[in-house]
C-alpha cells in the first residue's frame, strides 16, 4: 500500500511547492538590512545644498525613507498616496532623490506637492547602493533605535501603508516607550 | 572546396565566440591586466538586480554601471575579492551572487543531490534483495532455472 501512497504524497508535496512558487514575485528581493542598523548618510538637501540631511538627526524617532526620482513612473503613481500619508503626520517622510536632476526634482515637488519633511540628494547613487536599492520607488521604515524595520518595494498604496507600516510604527513606539 | 567550407565554419565559430568577449564597458577599467582580469571576473559573478537574468558585466542599466564603479573603486583601493563580495551581500543579499554560498538556510539544497542518490541507492538495494528472496522462495517461477 505504502508503495502507491508514497509517490503520490511526494508528487503532491512537489506540486504545492511549485504552485506557491508560481505566485511569488521574482522581482521582490528581500532586503538583508531588515533588523540591522540603517546605513548612515549625510547628503545635501535638494532645496538647499548648504543644509545637510543626516540620519544622525533622525535617531530617536521613527521615520520613513522613500527613494524616488522624476524619471521613475512608479514614483508618480504613488505620489498622491505619499501626500496623504504626510497629511496623517504620523511619522516624518524623508525623501532620497536618486540619480536625478536637481531642477527637475524641485519642479516635481512644486507642481505635485511636497510630502517630505526633508529630501536628500543622492546624485551619484552611492547612498542608494548602501541601502541596497535596486528599483525605485522603494520605501524603508526605520525605528527609533536606528534599525531598519521594514522595506516596501513597489509604488506605495494606502492598503500597504495601513497593513505593513502603521502596525510596525505602533509597535516601535510601544517598545521605545516601555524602555524609557 | 572543403577548405573554404572549413574556413567559413571557423569564421562563424570565431564570430560566435567573439560576441561573448565584448564587454559593455567602452574602455578597460585598469591598465594592469591582472586587475582588469579580477574586475571582469567579479562583474561576471554579480547579478544585476534591475535586469535579473544578467550579470552586472552584461547589463547597461544605471544600477549595473554604478555597481561596476563600486567594484572598480574597491579594487583600486586594494580590497580583496572576498571583501568586495561581502560588500554586495551586505546590501543586496545572497541573491546578488551568481555562484551561491553554502549557508545554513540553503544547506539542504546543496546536500539534496547526495541525499537523493543515497535514498535511491537504499531503495535499489532493498528491491534487489527482495527480488532475490522471492526467487529463492518460488522455485517454480519462470526465473528459477536462470539463477
Amino acid at each position: 500500500m505504502l508503495k502507491y501512497i508514497l509517490p503520490l504524497v511526494v508528487a503532491l508535496l512537489l506540486g504545492v511547492f511549485l504552485f506557491i512558487g508560481m505566485y511569488r514575485d521574482p522581482r521582490y528581493v528581500p532586503s538583508p538590512l531588515i533588523g540591522k542598523p540603517a546605513p548612515e548618510f549625510s547628503l545635501p538637501s535638494l532645496q538647499d545644498a548648504s543644509y545637510p540631511v543626516s540620519t544622525k538627526e533622525l535617531l530617536g524617532q521613527t521615520w520613513v525613507l522613500n527613494v524616488w526620482g522624476t524619471w521613475c513612473g512608479g514614483c508618480r503613481q504613488e505620489h498622491d498616496t505619499l501626500l496623504a500619508i504626510a497629511n496623517q503626520k504620523v511619522v516624518p517622510l524623508v525623501g532620497l532623490n536618486w540619480k536625478d536632476d536637481n531642477r527637475a526634482a524641485q519642479e516635481w515637488l512644486r507642481q505635485l506637492g511636497n510630502p517630505y519633511a526633508a529630501v536628500a540628494e543622492d546624485r551619484e547613487g552611492r547612498t542608494a547602493i548602501d541601502w541596497g536599492v535596486y528599483g525605485a520607488p522603494e520605501t524603508f521604515l526605520i525605528g527609533p533605535d536606528g534599525k531598519v524595520l521594514y522595506k516596501h518595494i513597489a509604488p506605495m498604496t494606502m492598503e500597504d501603508w495601513n497593513r505593513e507600516f502603521l502596525p510596525r510604527i505602533e509597535a516601535a513606539r510601544t517598545a521605545a516607550g516601555s524602555k524609557s | 572546396m572543403t577548405n573554404s567550407f572549413f574556413r567559413t565554419g571557423l569564421l562563424a565559430l570565431l564570430l560566435a565566440f567573439g560576441v561573448q568577449a565584448l564587454a559593455i564597458d567602452t574602455e578597460a577599467a585598469f591598465d594592469d591586466p591582472v586587475l582588469q582580469q579580477r574586475y571582469e571576473t567579479i562583474n561576471r559573478e554579480l547579478r544585476c538586480l534591475v535586469c535579473q537574468n544578467q550579470t552586472i558585466a552584461d547589463s547597461n542599466a544605471t544600477l549595473a554601471q554604478d555597481l561596476r564603479r563600486e567594484v572598480r573603486e574597491m579594487i583600486a583601493a586594494g580590497k580583496t575579492d572576498a571583501e568586495i563580495r561581502e560588500f554586495m551581500i551586505d546590501r543586496y543579499g545572497d541573491f546578488v551572487l551568481y555562484r551561491p554560498r553554502l549557508t545554513a538556510q540553503n544547506f539542504l539544497l546543496w546536500a539534496a543531490p547526495a541525499l537523493l542518490l543515497l535514498i535511491a541507492a537504499v531503495v535499489i538495494v532493498r528491491v534487489i534483495r527482495r527480488r532475490a528472496q522471492e526467487a529463492d522462495i518460488e522455485p517454480d517461477g519462470p526465473e528459477a532455472g536462470q539463477s
